[in-house]
């Protein structure tokens, strides 16, 4: 157990078996499932920014995902843009509508609930625009044609997206990983734990929320391109879909919130037990109220997911231990 | 074009009072356990599909008209609200705002796939006999659904108020939602309140629901539509107001009627997320704001 709690050796090993995985796994199945799972937990991992760090929970997550990803295939079916640079775009894209919602909303002191709501708002009101006007393709949707290759970030094999969504989730991790160390990460954890009290020892709060929330429109953003270029087609109810926003936030949740693995722990344990349900009774909307159930239980008995369970146990056992000072994860 | 709308412009504002009458009753519970117990019920919209489906499966049954299965619908919904706060939200939530939030929508994703399980995706509409009847105003129909559901929402919510006015129950809820440690000090058993808030609230629902069914149809995503349009008017009218749910219900019924008309059936909607965020920016207490 001491050699695990070294935390990058243990980063390592992770990240290195998760690279070396597709050579032991033959089965298209799994690499598709394990795709997905890295992509909704890089996706967790952009809202935990502002929800587990910064305590701002958003409820329309999603509408950064939509945006990147009609920023990034509109410049390709109208201009031929490719999208390996067009995934820059989509990430400047997110993250200026990040600006935008974080800076009215903010300003004008929204918090809690009301943060939530505001942001469902928004997702809604993108994906009505984005099913009235032209340039989107309206309700009939965009069509991206399938020609793999590097500058149009399409690959021949599902081990190629599997690759995408893994680099994009190391990057996520990354992001977290300096966020924690960092003097900008320890402001949100004041604003998410006292929001005045931040204020008054001199936070620039407004500031801090603008920025985290414009990460977490980047991050959305880039996955929005991977999204369209995995599946090649677009809609608005697919770009601002309220599950997607949903499912952010529950995987943040389930693996704990304020952590750097929670999103890919959730994820991880979420689309096991999509799959499992699946597996068992193969009917719409029993995997989704497991999905709920969970929600519900690890809201009511374990509030810091099951990272924090997991956590706290390690710590009753090892109070008697001396390396303490090994496990830094705690802040 | 222009022109020919706006000829219809009269009848577009009558028909979004008629929808508002119902927005309203079901902005009513929202906005009631909003006074109360300060928290937001996000799963508003899924619970008043279910009352739908309660209203549907009377009808589809036992042949119950819909406006009498307001009779038996309603108190059932208001059971089902207080029990599902007393055993469920309440003792799972232990008073955090942000987690009775999480909690509700936990609680919308079950009844929403539960029934999308049992009751299939299918939408239910029901065939009443007067259905297709109506009143002929010289410029527009006006069918007789719409105005039966309109008087009857106008009812509920003055045998709401009177309830809350004149009775004990009514006194002992205002006292709670003005001061919370007051009344526990005078000996009103505050848990025991915002069970009965939650049960009135939803009961609200169960009323609006069976309003509905003639005029709309239903699916598992039905609540979808209107848990948006609950929580525009909510905020609109001032979160706990009474008068403003009222006002608020108006207002978006119209905006909404003559939006669709003015702008498309696609873009005409989007006049309920607008005001939704710019009320939320610019006058968050809305209209009639922070008082019960």
């Amino acid at each position: 157990m001491t050699n695990f709690r070294n935390h990058l050796y243990f980063l390592f090993m992770g990240a290195l078996a998760l690279i070396i995985l597709p050579y032991f796994i033959s089965s298209r199945f799994y690499i598709d499932v394990l795709t997905l799972i890295f992509f909704t937990a890089y996706l967790g991992q952009s809202w935990n920014i502002l929800g587990g760090y910064a305590g701002q929970f958003s409820f329309g997550g999603v509408m950064f995902f939509g945006t990147g990803a009609y920023v990034s295939s509109i410049l390709l079916t109208t201009f031929g843009f490719p999208p390996i640079f067009g995934i820059f775009l989509a990430i400047l894209g997110g993250a200026f509508l990040g600006l935008i919602v974080g800076y009215m909303s903010f300003r004008s002191g929204l918090r809690g609930s009301y943060f939530a709501l505001i942001t469902l708002a928004f997702a809604e009101l993108l994906r009505v625009l984005a099913n009235s006007v032209e340039f989107t393709g309206g309700g009939v949707g965009l069509f991206l044609t399938y020609a793999p290759g590097l500058s149009n970030l399409q690959f021949e094999t599902p081990v190629g997206f599997y690759y995408f969504a893994l680099i994009l989730m190391f990057i996520s991790i990354a992001i977290v990983y300096w966020l924690e160390r960092s003097r900008f990460g320890a402001q949100l954890v004041a604003i998410r734990e006292n929001e005045d009290a931040a204020e008054a020892l001199g936070i620039n709060t407004l500031k801090c929320k603008i920025y985290a929330i414009m990460i977490m429109g980047a991050m959305g953003g880039a996955a929005g391109t991977f999204y369209a270029q995995k599946y090649l087609y677009l809609d608005p109810p697919i770009a601002y879909s309220i599950h997607l926003s949903v499912e952010m936030l529950l995987v943040t949740i389930v693996g704990g919130m304020g952590t750097i693995f929670g999103p890919l722990v959730g994820a991880f344990v979420l689309h096991t037990v999509n799959e499992i349900a699946r597996h068992f009774i193969d009917t719409p909307g029993l995997s989704l109220i497991v999905y709920g159930l969970i929600l519900i239980v690890i809201i009511g008995y374990l509030p810091n997911g099951l990272i924090g369970a997991f956590k706290k146990k390690e710590k009753k056992s090892d109070s008697t231990s001396l390396d303490k000072k090994t496990s830094r994860e705690d802040p | 074009m222009i022109s020919a709308s706006l000829s219809m412009l009269p009848a577009a504002i009558i028909n979004g009072l008629m929808y508002g009458a119902i927005y309203a009753l079901v902005a009513l519970g929202l906005t009631l356990i909003y006074g109360v117990l300060h928290i937001i019920n996000f799963a508003h919209g899924a619970m008043l599909m279910l009352a739908l489906y309660a209203a549907f499966f009377l009808f589809h049954l036992f042949n119950i008209d819909p406006y009498v299965s307001i009779l038996i619908v309603t108190p059932c919904a208001g059971i089902f609200g207080y029990m599902i706060y007393r055993y469920g939200i309440g003792p799972l939530a232990k008073g955090k705002d942000q987690n009775i939030l999480l909690i509700t929508l936990g609680l919308s994703i079950i009844i929403e796939n539960g029934a999308l399980f049992f009751f299939s995706g299918d939408q239910q509409t029901v065939n009443l006999s007067y259905g297709f009847e109506a009143f002929d105003l010289g410029f527009m129909y006006l069918s007789y659904p719409k105005v039966i559901s309109f008087f009857a929402a106008l009812l509920m919510c003055a045998v709401l108020w009177a309830a809350m006015s004149l009775t004990d129950m009514g006194r002992a809820i205002r006292a709670v939602a003005k001061e919370r440690q007051g009344a526990r000090l005078v000996g009103i058993n505050v848990e025991r309140i915002f069970a009965v808030t939650f049960g009135i609230g939803i009961a609200c629902l169960g009323a609006a629901g069976c309003m509905m069914l003639p005029i709309f149809y239903v699916d598992p995503y039905t609540g979808n539509i209107f848990v948006l349009v609950a929580f525009t008017i909510v905020v609109l009218g001032g979160m706990g107001s009474v008068v403003g749910a009222l006002v608020g219900g108006f207002i978006i019924g119209i905006t909404e009627s003559v939006g669709g008309l003015l702008l498309g059936e696609s873009l005409g909607q989007i006049g309920i997320s607008l005001i939704f965020i710019l009320i939320l920016i610019f006058r968050p207490t809305g209209l009639f704001g922070s008082k019960v």
